[in-house]
């Protein structure tokens, strides 16, 4: 006769393996049929009534999630066999193990419509170009030897050394958490839908603080702390905290989204012409 | 008559500009950009336009965001679509070879893109170039993979699977391609 811990520990095994299959399906992308999804979920009934902890109950429902994946994937499986794109690839990878790779060529060649695409100057980087080489110093200005000053090495204080900013008074992370707060706190206030206009947030009284505000606004977007959402069509940019950093490296691809701040944009904002 | 002619005909122009040259890191035009240059009869003067590139074997080619062909777009689904242009028939081995493609690359571009889109679209990078070393140099393999990648035909996520990208979507003709490939007579093996 099994003991009650014994039971469980045999239960908890059960379930990684579920998981475990599950996951490598989804990975590997093989077939989902190879998963019994009935006989699992007998197995996952089988135990439920063991488990007493919520760390057990969590697995539980985590080892149903997998399956629910699982079930996901073999439904987009039979829509695929079904378009008219489905190929064995078992027999595609055959062909294209024996054809030639002159063969090859040909068949894509029939396929391949590649895009026509001109690289150009125009006129304006023409212009750009002439007043960056008027403005130019020659070449022997520009390196001109400047015989450095006798240093004598000395020692700073703290205060010094923030005073002339080569240290910070808090760490940068922490910083960041504390303007995250403050995106949230604003957002409260003045935003709508849990958003806020880009422009209303950044902006501020002085365009050096507009700027750093801008500054930090980008690294709260890039770790996760919030979200843009950018509508192209109405030219507006809203920004979203969200309610705990969100890691982006997944298998959405990254953008970078360049807004310019700049003077005339901020005079803009200030005169309520910028929204 | 000749004022409407001499209306289209402009916009024709700027539509041309604006397709054939260069303006961002990818080629083509978004539909919104086309529609705030253009106006909103824009649809109309990339038909008179891909009329008149007809007869160079060229296309306007429209890329629609949901990844398939869409028989009848709504305005906003053209808005959000990319126009490129595009070679309309065929190029010679000879002259792919011209612009800049060697016969080997391109027999494995062939054969990543129709191995992924044989495994729905997803397949890991190790089996994409197990199946190229079959034809191509081993050394050669992974440079080329992260060619195809860097050129936008393939992306890869951090769990090192591969997909297909945009300029596939554009560029290439995906049920063709499998129906070509799978209807050849193999070579027998001698």
């Amino acid at each position: 006769m099994q003991s009650a811990k014994e039971r469980e520990k045999l239960g908890r095994e059960r379930l990684q393996r579920i998981m475990e299959t599950c996951r490598s399906v989804e990975q590997r992308s093989l077939d989902p049929f190879v998963i019994n999804v009935t006989e699992n979920l007998n197995n996952l009934r089988e135990f439920l009534q063991d488990w007493k902890l919520p760390d057990d109950l969590a697995l539980d429902a985590e080892t149903v999630n997998c399956l629910a994946s699982v079930v996901r994937l073999q439904s987009e499986w039979v829509k695929h066999r079904s378009t008219t794109l489905y190929a064995d690839p078992f027999l595609l990878e055959e062909k294209l193990r024996t054809i030639s790779k002159e063969k090859v060529v040909r068949i894509f060649l029939r396929a391949w419509d590649p895009a026509v695409e001109l690289e150009q100057i125009s006129l304006h980087s023409i212009a750009e170009a002439i007043r960056y080489w008027q403005s130019l110093l020659p070449f022997n200005e520009r390196w001109q030897q400047t015989s450095p000053g006798e240093v004598r090495a000395g020692s700073a204080t703290r205060e010094e050394l923030l005073r002339d900013r080569i240290l910070r008074d808090i760490a940068f992370s922490e910083e960041l958490e504390n303007f995250w707060q403050t995106l949230k706190e604003t957002v409260a206030d003045k935003g709508h839908e849990g958003k806020i206009r880009y422009w209303d947030f950044v902006g501020a009284e002085t365009y050096e603080e507009t700027v750093e505000r801008a500054f930090m606004t980008s690294f709260l977007v890039t770790y996760g702390y919030a979200t843009l959402e950018v509508r192209p069509l109405e030219e507006e940019i809203f920004i979203k905290p969200n309610g705990k950093p969100v890691p982006l490296a997944g298998k959405k691809q990254l953008v970078s989204i360049p807004i310019a701040v700049s003077v005339e944009d901020w005079t803009k904002w200030k005169r309520g012409e910028l929204q | 008559m000749s004022k409407r002619k001499g209306y289209y005909a402009s916009k024709v122009k700027r539509a041309t500009h604006m397709l054939f040259f260069k303006r961002h890191t990818k080629p083509g035009v978004k539909g919104w950009e086309l529609r705030k240059t253009l106006g909103s009869d824009y649809p109309k003067v990339l038909k008179i336009l891909d009329d008149y590139l007809k007869g160079l074997d060229l296309q306007v080619k429209t890329v629609f965001e949901e990844e398939r062909h869409v028989e009848n777009p709504s305005l906003e689904q053209l808005d959000k679509a990319r126009f490129l242009i595009t070679l309309r028939g065929e190029l010679t081995p000879k002259e792919a070879k011209m612009i800049g493609w060697r016969i080997d690359d391109l027999a494995g571009l062939s054969i990543a893109i129709s191995y992924i889109v044989s495994k729905k679209g997803q397949a890991p990078r190790k089996e994409v170039e197990d199946l190229l070393r079959d034809k191509l140099p081993g050394w050669k393999v992974g440079l080329n993979v992260d060619r195809y990648v860097r050129h936008g035909y393939l992306m890869q996520d951090e769990n090192e699977q591969l997909y297909l990208d945009w300029r596939t979507r554009a560029e290439v003709d995906q049920k063709a391609l499998i129906d070509l490939l799978l209807g050849t007579e193999a070579k027998p093996s001698s």
